[in-house]
């Protein structure tokens, strides 16, 4: 063997070797501290202007008193129809890819489009919809911003659809079917209802990708100062009257701004731990 | 609570209720049609943003590319300005993230106990969920304030005035540009691309990790030498998702880029991005071209982010796609 030890040569790798675990765990530390900081200045900047008023006020002129009524109303309505939409389209695209898809090329397609559909720029579902839903009807509606949101939930909800009907065992429809149930019998009654847990949780995670999203509503719902519960009118959401506030040159506006980025913040991140503790993790991304 | 694994099924119908082999191909139309619509969302996508920005193509020709002159008084658009913005900051965001992220799914897989691991995971997969907003909001009110008096406004006075690095380093000390807009990109990709890099670590069979440990290999060695060419293929499609994302980021970017057209001027110079432009100027444009313009802006994106996207996908499953 032409390699004898060589002392200087173990304590080299064993110094690159120290180096790069002290790396490593500093990209942690920097990365964790990055993220707890803008959580802090979240909560430090939201907290005090927390209370009653912000869910029972609409919005106020500068430098009177208000809250986020109208705003947080809005996106809950437009989330909540978009969802209607992207469950629908969502499950039964999954179920069509997981159930029906195997060694059909157009389900290959499928497939890849919904992953491209998965981390499009939302800004251009936005514009796409103000192409077929707001330039037609000469208006900015609250059903568009559903739309909009609905294309962008809708591959989420059709991914974790197909992965977890896909881990449903094939003994489970073999039996349905030995009793005499027919295909979509047995996906209805037994395979759904098997996956109960992971379709819900793909919902959640659908809802939380939508409850944040600003850019595609900008163009579409467009905002409101005041209630409202018209679908064919311009509605507030939370988003977007963030972002009109936050650049706005009032510091009570700018207060309310950084109330309705905590709120938003607790919202996402608790449909997300509502949806990972109910499968434990196993979707996929 | 049952796991998906284990279910419970219930009793099945009475016999009479059994459907005909008719609603089992009904059911199956309706199931294919739902798949369909989401085809016709993405084609709709493209040729939406194809014939709302044909105007503008029409009229400025291959040049709308290359030109940076962007001026809604004489309806003049070029589009070079945001292009090369969004190019800029995405790549520099991918500079600043990739390394860390690489650097945490190490820590993560290799180093951390495994049920610190587990928690820390979950936190930063968690803020991968965060909306941009609240990143915008955070870069505008508290990063570029930092910035421009601790790094920026020090920066400018200690490097000769003329020299390459005044050239690099001038613009407006107000913490609003192409690189906090990048750092703020980079805060951003950095729990999304870790998370996957984190997956693609653990999926290395363990026997290739035991058996270089057991030849007498450092962790740097067995990381280097085993663990980083073994996922090598799908780690770059992990950065091409990365990739995709800042390049179509919106509201993060709008906060804090500054927001002026034209070429970026120097590293600490306001800028603009394509999904930025649009996202200002989109509500408040003035006329037809203007609007057809800022589509048109939307369609080269559309293109730029696909590539990027479809990239990764592709690389990242593979098996997926068969």
């Amino acid at each position: 063997m032409s390699v004898p030890f060589s002392f200087d040569h173990h304590a080299r790798r064993k110094l690159v070797n120290y180096l790069f675990v002290a790396l490593t765990s500093g990209a942690t530390l920097f990365a964790i501290a990055a993220l707890l900081l803008i959580l802090y200045s979240l909560v430090v900047n939201g907290i005090g202007g927390l209370d009653a008023q912000v869910f029972t006020l609409d919005q106020p002129p500068p430098g009177e008193m208000g809250g986020l009524r109208n705003a947080w109303v809005g996106s809950l309505i437009m989330c909540l129809f978009a969802m209607i939409i992207a469950v629908v389209i969502g499950i039964l695209a999954g179920t069509w890819l997981a159930e029906y898809g195997d060694g059909n090329k157009l389900a290959v397609v499928v497939r890849f489009l919904n992953d491209v559909l998965l981390s499009a720029p939302s800004i251009l579902v936005g514009l796409f919809v103000y192409e077929i839903l707001v330039r037609p009807f000469h208006g900015f509606s609250a059903l568009a911003g559903a739309v909009a949101l609905a294309f962008l939930a809708t591959p989420v909800v059709t991914r974790t659809t197909e992965d977890i009907m896909r881990l449903q065992s094939h003994a489970l429809r073999e039996a349905g079917m030995a009793l005499g149930a027919g295909r979509g019998h047995v996906i209805r009654n037994v395979i759904w209802r098997a996956s109960r847990s992971g379709l819900v949780t793909g919902a959640l995670l659908g809802f939380a990708r939508i409850s944040g999203e600003t850019a595609p509503l900008l163009f579409t719902s467009l905002g409101n100062p005041f209630l409202s519960f018209d679908l064919t009118h311009p509605m507030a959401s939370l988003p977007t009257t963030i972002f009109q506030f936050a650049l706005s040159a009032y510091d009570d506006w700018r207060e309310l701004a950084w109330v309705g980025a905590l709120l938003i913040a607790i919202a996402v991140l608790s449909i997300n731990i509502i949806g990972r503790t109910l499968t434990r993790g196993s979707i996929s991304k | 609570m049952t796991l998906p694994g284990n279910p419970a099924p219930r009793s099945m119908p009475p016999r009479g209720l059994l459907p005909t082999r008719r609603n089992d191909t009904l059911f199956q139309v309706v199931c294919f049609s739902a798949a369909m619509v989401l085809m016709a969302a993405l084609f709709g996508l493209i040729l939406s943003l194809a014939w709302g920005g044909w105007p503008a193509f029409e009229r400025f020709g291959i040049g709308f590319l290359f030109s940076s002159e962007w001026n809604p008084v004489t309806d003049e658009y070029g589009a070079a300005g945001p292009i090369v913005g969004t190019l800029v900051t995405a790549f520099l965001s991918l500079l600043l993230a990739l390394p860390l992220a690489v650097g945490v799914a190490i820590f993560l897989v290799e180093f951390c106990p495994q049920r610190i691991a587990h928690w820390l995971a979950i936190a930063v997969e968690l803020l991968a969920g965060i909306p941009s907003i609240v990143y915008g909001m955070w870069g505008l009110f508290v990063l570029a304030p930092w910035f421009a008096d601790h790094i920026q406004l020090p920066l400018l006075m200690s490097v000769e005035p003329g020299s390459w690095l005044d050239t690099l380093f001038s613009g407006v000390p107000n913490g609003a540009n192409i690189f906090t807009a990048s750092l703020i990109l980079a805060i951003m990709i950095l729990p999304y691309m870790a998370t996957v890099f984190r997956e693609l670590l653990i999926s290395v069979p363990p026997q290739m990790r035991e058996a270089a440990y057991g030849i007498g290999c450092t962790s740097f060695e067995v990381v280097g030498s085993i663990m980083l060419p073994y996922i090598r293929r799908s780690a770059v499609g992990a950065v091409m998702l990365g990739l995709g994302r800042a390049l179509g980021e919106t509201m993060a970017v709008t906060f804090i880029i500054g927001n002026s057209h034209g070429f970026p001027k120097s590293l600490f110079a306001s800028g603009s991005t394509i999904a930025s432009t649009i996202a200002n100027e989109f509500t408040e444009a003035t006329g037809d071209l203007h609007i057809a313009a800022l589509i048109a802006l939307g369609f080269v994106l559309f293109l730029i982010t696909f590539a990027s996207i479809a990239g990764a996908r592709l690389l990242l499953g593979a098996e997926r796609y068969r």
